[in-house]
């Protein structure tokens, strides 16, 4: 198993995609920072990024890779190899090099211009999402054969994520606005990645707001040292729950 | 002959003006402050040693200086009012006054000044009072330096720090204040004046001001209050140099403006409240060279608002700038500096050339729909403001800044 992810993560650093979104990650966060003398105006930009860019770059890098890689899969399955050892080393190689180079990326920049708690919490949520929209895309490999698809799939469940989600919120709580709907937001964004990663950094970020009408039930919620660890801990289940299903699915594919 | 006048005449001059000084020591003949006042005549100094006094009810109806000498203790065992002043000319200073009585339906102080004018309460300590100071119909009264601290937990069961009631020429001034309802509270006061406060941790407003006019509050600290400071029904206050900051919560304010006219807020800090400055039924406002950093709404004026003029203010890192709830606009916002503004300047004046829209599309759908927060600075809403920002539909079409700074204001 260690073998394939040495394997899978040198072969990532050699295709250098990896390596080029790293030095994009750090040249907008060193100029972010750099352009804003308030560093909390440049984690707000870097905010946009962390919450768009790296779940775009995490799902579409990770399923192409899968998808070229097909040919080895193959392999390295008439092998005496467990399936599930070679599907979780495909996913902790592709992980850890792509939430390392978001570390290193955006991380440094950070730490070095705003290490406080939203900082941390922006770094923290970031390589998250790394995980959890390669878990999404190892899911969306797994299901559909034709590369071609299979792309298109991960661009679909991108813009869902980032953007139809929150339509489809905004509408209904316009729908709903006679109830009292605090209690069911808190549902709704256990539902989406993004949308609970950017209520953690708010409960940060925008506290003052936040701590007023009916957004304070986010603050009794999440804002808490247990609320947080709540949190964390959905967020960690969306990156096990498409895992789990995408290893039942390869366990019992024909390939 | 001239000699012997003199001397009478010196001697009926001078003797009214020898004032004594009745000591009061624990365990000799003057034990208690009550006997002392009971021998005292106006003008005399009684001074308090060390101790504790468990008196009850100390009425003062002489003009008497009453001077604690090493902070003594005034007891009130949880049950009685510890002082109560009748007379002019009053001095208070040095006592720590503890346990006072707390009551559901007598207004029980610490200490309660009545019908009296010219009193100076200063230097003392008041600890778990109900009401801690009580002025009432009195003139001319001066609160100086005392720290007040209670352990209020609800409004219902606690009372007002500084409280004045139907009281004119009031001077409260360098006083702490912390764990009551309201820290100090106003009504029907005029002419008074609030300078150097330091207000805490009340579970209501720190300040609170009820049909009272003419007065002003300069240069206090209001910090972390239950619902911040609050001026309703009241005219021409003048509120200088004061700091808000970390007035959070559902219904909390920096300043909460209700039906008053013809205030003047000039060169005050909020900072970190949910929201800077609420108007409802003002007018005539002037909000002038302050600063709004990093607070959930800088502004929020209602539309039943009128000729308020809000100019060279800062505004930096806010959530919302500025909201309203309805489409009307009748007061004037003119040459502030708005960090979100990303107008240009090509004449070069320090005026943007194009006009700020401090409302936002998203902070209307928030007024309107408070769950929506939840989904601020998402990648949507951040294209519908950008939409609503080219092509203005839903947000006031009069509400705008026509010269907005380009640089920070420094005062």
């Amino acid at each position: 198993m260690g073998k394939i992810i040495k394997y899978v993560m040198l072969d990532i650093l050699r295709n250098r995609i990896v390596l080029a979104y790293m030095i994009f990650l750090a040249l907008l966060g060193f100029s972010l920072f750099n352009i804003n003398d308030n560093p909390s105006k440049g984690l707000l930009s870097l905010m946009n990024v962390v919450l768009i860019i790296v779940p775009l770059v995490s799902i579409i890098f990770a399923s192409i890779y899968m998808y070229n890689s097909a040919e080895f899969i193959e392999l390295l399955v008439s092998q005496p190899l467990k399936r599930i050892n070679l599907w979780m080393s495909f996913f902790i190689g592709l992980s850890l090099s792509l939430g390392l180079a978001f570390f290193i990326g955006c991380g440094i920049p950070v730490l070095l211009f705003a290490a406080n708690a939203t900082g941390i919490m922006i770094i923290g949520v970031g390589i998250l999402l790394s995980m959890i929209f390669t878990a999404i895309a190892l899911l969306a490999t797994v299901v559909t054969r034709d590369k071609a698809k299979g792309i298109g799939v991960s661009i679909l469940i991108w813009l869902y994520f980032t953007l139809i989600f929150d339509g489809i919120i905004l509408f209904l709580l316009f729908q709903f606005m006679d109830y009292p709907l605090e209690k069911a937001m808190i549902g709704f964004s256990i539902l989406n990645p993004v949308d609970l990663s950017r209520v953690l950094i708010l409960l940060k970020m925008d506290i003052s707001a936040m701590m007023g009408v009916t957004s304070a039930v986010f603050n009794d919620v999440f804002g808490s040292s247990i609320g947080m660890m709540v949190a964390l801990f959905i967020l960690l289940l969306w990156v096990f729950f498409p895992l789990w299903l995408s290893l039942r699915k390869f366990n019992r594919k024909d390939l | 002959m001239r000699l012997i006048l003199i001397t009478i005449l010196c001697f009926f001059t001078f003797f009214p003006v020898v004032a004594k000084i009745i000591r009061v020591t624990p365990g000799t003949e003057i034990s208690s402050i009550k006997a002392a006042l009971n021998i005292a005549a106006n003008g005399d100094s009684i001074l308090v040693s060390e101790g504790v006094y468990k008196e009850q009810n100390i009425t003062i109806n002489k003009s008497v200086f009453l001077i604690g000498n090493g902070l003594p203790i005034l007891d009130g065992e949880n049950q009685y009012e510890i002082v109560t002043v009748k007379a002019n000319n009053v001095i208070i200073e040095g006592f720590d006054f503890i346990n006072a009585g707390h009551s559901g339906y007598n207004d029980i102080a610490a200490l309660k000044v009545i019908n009296s004018s010219d009193v100076l309460i200063k230097n003392n300590i008041f600890v778990n009072s109900f009401f801690g100071i009580y002025c009432q119909q009195s003139t001319r009264t001066i609160i100086y330096k005392n720290t007040l601290r209670s352990n209020a937990k609800d409004e219902i069961n606690s009372a007002n720090g500084i409280h004045c009631w139907k009281s004119d020429q009031l001077m409260i001034l360098q006083n702490t204040i912390s764990g009551h309802r309201d820290g100090i509270y106003f009504e029907f006061v005029t002419n008074s004046a609030i300078e150097n406060n330091n207000s805490f941790n009340n579970v209501r407003y720190g300040l609170h001001f009820m049909f009272s006019n003419n007065n002003r509050y300069i240069a206090n600290i209001f910090r972390d209050n239950g619902a911040g400071v609050a001026v309703m029904f009241s005219n021409h206050i003048i509120m200088h140099r004061n700091f808000f900051s970390e007035n959070w919560g559902n219904a909390a304010y920096g300043i909460l403006m209700k039906e008053i006219s013809d205030g003047d807020v000039e060169g005050n800090s909020f900072n970190r409240n949910t929201v800077g400055i609420y108007l409802e039924g003002s007018n005539r406002i002037i909000i002038r060279r302050n600063h709004f950093d990093d607070n959930g709404w800088a502004i929020k004026m209602q539309a039943s608002c009128n000729e308020n003029l809000v100019t060279e203010n800062n505004f930096t890192a806010n959530t919302f700038d500025v909201a309203t709830n309805g489409s009307l606009v009748l007061n004037t916002f003119k040459g502030n500096y708005w960090e979100r503004y990303e107008g240009y300047d090509l004449n070069r004046d320090g005026k943007g050339d194009i006009p700020y829209r401090p409302v936002s599309l998203y902070s209307i759908i928030v007024e309107r729909n408070p769950s929506t927060l939840m989904l601020f600075r998402s990648f949507m809403v951040d294209l519908m403001d950008r939409a609503e920002r080219i092509i203005p539909g839903f947000t006031p079409e009069d509400l705008k800044d026509d010269e907005p700074k380009m640089k920070m204001i420094r005062f």
